[in-house]
């Protein structure tokens, strides 16, 4: 198959590397362009660069942040903290989900109570939280596992109930009990529903994490960007929005990856 | 020797606003090496019945008796073979629900594979495969557990018609080189006449036997079958039979 491609075929491979490359200059393009608008702006006065800071002055943050140390301590500790609440969410929600499975009475049991739950928002337990589990790292990652949890829960299940039952008939009628059927068929039909709801939980537990951080921690990006505002000081929170967005970036694409790995064959 | 045998079978289906009876004192019987299918219009209840035979749904009267060790193979509307296994190990699916994938009866998969002409594909998936190729590997998944009885629902209803009259004739081939007895259902009338010794025909739902039919047809193939001058008689006379005329 290799080197038999013909001329037109050629051509349009071309095109679409092409396409590809200009896709990826244009996304550069945006960025360089708002970060070299908002410097102008800044430079030139257009904007108060105390309220607004300015790339340059981001930039000069950022690497003090950096030789000082702080900046390590408390990216390590957020990101410890989504972490454990993106582990704990997405494993208690698998399990829940497979539990409610299993058991279709507890499932129609549970199913308004689910409901209540995915439309609550999370933020409002804030408080019961604190009182419950303390002011430390346990109340946010609490949160982290809060906000990831029942989200897990329906986006699974549903994959769960969606598999086909054509197969499931066809392992039954080799004699297939109900755990064969789970690990023969619906878990391994189920990676790609993981793997989606692994995207997903990126983002929850970044949210969870970064709220629990606004309500009670003194470490943190999220302690930081409060204390920064707090201060006044918009150059720590534009860094500190900045630092957020490339760690959330790098997990996401790390799940991706690990996706593509693992789906090839789902 | 009988190796199928329903008494006086019925089944009703119950649900919030209705009962339905599926299946009425339905009484037929399949021997040892022969082939049987079983035709009947739509809806009638065709499927209900392989699911009695393979013990899925219990009879609500009746009796279904299986000789030998109850051991019957399934086959479905589509191949149902998993993507993600290899066809090797889709083959082996049914050993390893029966916990019984021993080092003979591996081999004797692997055996199936060779026969049929799927050995050097055993590490390729599902995907890479043709409809026919699947439809076979679905055929040696269902041959390995070595079961007395063969259930094949419309197995080549998702094909289309050209490889259809092949995975057909394939498919026939199979079983009767391994002398498998085989029950087909199926609503297409010319399918039961290229591949059954007899054909039970079955009456709207709820199903119960309106006749039984022995094609005759002397022919080595059910290809071979089709172009024989009998067949278009035969297919006018089961017509008319599903249709509620009265020879």
């Amino acid at each position: 198959m290799k080197n038999t491609f013909t001329r037109e075929h050629l051509t349009y491979l071309r095109g679409l590397r092409t396409r590809k490359i200009l896709i990826h200059i244009a996304q550069a393009g945006v960025l360089v362009l708002i970060l070299g608008f908002w410097e102008l702006a800044a430079q030139l006065g257009w904007i108060d660069s105390f309220i607004t800071s300015s790339p340059s002055r981001v930039w000069k943050t950022l690497v003090e942040l950096i030789r000082n140390g702080t900046l390590w301590h408390h990216m390590g500790v957020s990101t410890l903290e989504t972490l454990a609440g993106f582990a704990i969410g997405t494993v208690l929600g698998y399990v829940v989900a497979v539990i409610l499975w299993w058991n279709t009475f507890l499932k129609d049991v549970f199913e308004p109570y689910i409901v209540v739950l995915n439309s609550l928002p999370k933020i409002a337990l804030g408080p019961i939280i604190i009182i419950w589990a303390g002011t430390g790292k346990a109340s946010i990652i609490t949160m982290a596992v809060l906000i990831s949890v029942v989200i897990t829960t329906i986006t699974i299940l549903n994959g769960f109930l969606a598999t086909d039952k054509e197969k499931a008939l066809l392992l039954r009628s080799m004699g297939a009990n109900r755990l064969q059927i789970f690990t023969k068929l619906v878990a391994p039909a189920n990676v790609p529903t993981l793997m989606a709801t692994l995207k997903i939980n990126v983002g929850m537990a970044w949210i969870g994490s970064i709220m629990g951080e606004y309500l009670v921690s003194k470490e943190g990006l999220g302690y930081l960007l409060v204390y920064g505002s707090q201060v006044f000081r918009l150059d720590l929170v534009m860094t500190c929005t900045v630092v957020l967005c490339a760690l959330a970036g790098v997990m996401y694409a790390l799940v991706a990856l690990l996706e593509k790995i693992v789906i090839k064959r789902y | 020797m009988k190796v199928l045998e329903l008494k006086d079978v019925s089944k009703i289906f119950y649900t919030k606003t209705q009962e339905t009876q599926a299946v009425s004192h339905l009484s037929f019987d399949v021997n040892d090496g022969e082939f049987v299918a079983i035709i009947g219009p739509s809806g009638c209840g065709k499927t209900t019945i392989l699911s009695l035979v393979c013990k899925l749904l219990a009879p609500t009267s009746g009796t279904v008796t299986i000789s030998g060790d109850d051991r019957v193979g399934y086959m479905l509307q589509r191949d149902q073979l998993f993507e993600w296994r290899t066809i090797e190990k889709n083959v082996y699916l049914g050993l390893e629900i029966m916990r019984k994938l021993t080092p003979e009866n591996k081999a004797y998969a692997c055996e199936l594979l060779k026969k049929y002409g799927l050995w050097e594909f055993r590490k390729h998936y599902p995907s890479e495969l043709s409809g026919g190729m699947r439809q076979r590997a679905a055929l040696i998944r269902t041959l390995a557990t070595n079961p007395d009885l063969l259930l094949l629902d419309e197995p080549f209803s998702a094909l289309d018609f050209q490889t259809r009259l092949e995975v057909c004739d394939d498919v026939y081939a199979i079983i009767r080189k391994e002398q498998k007895t085989a029950l087909l259902v199926t609503h297409d009338i010319s399918e039961a006449i290229s591949l059954a010794d007899r054909i039970i025909v079955l009456t709207p739902r709820p199903a119960t036997v309106l006749a039984i039919h022995e094609p005759k047809l002397d022919a080595p193939s059910p290809l071979k079958r089709r172009e024989s001058p009998d067949f278009s008689k035969q297919f006018e006379l089961l017509h008319k039979y599903l249709h509620g005329e009265k020879i």
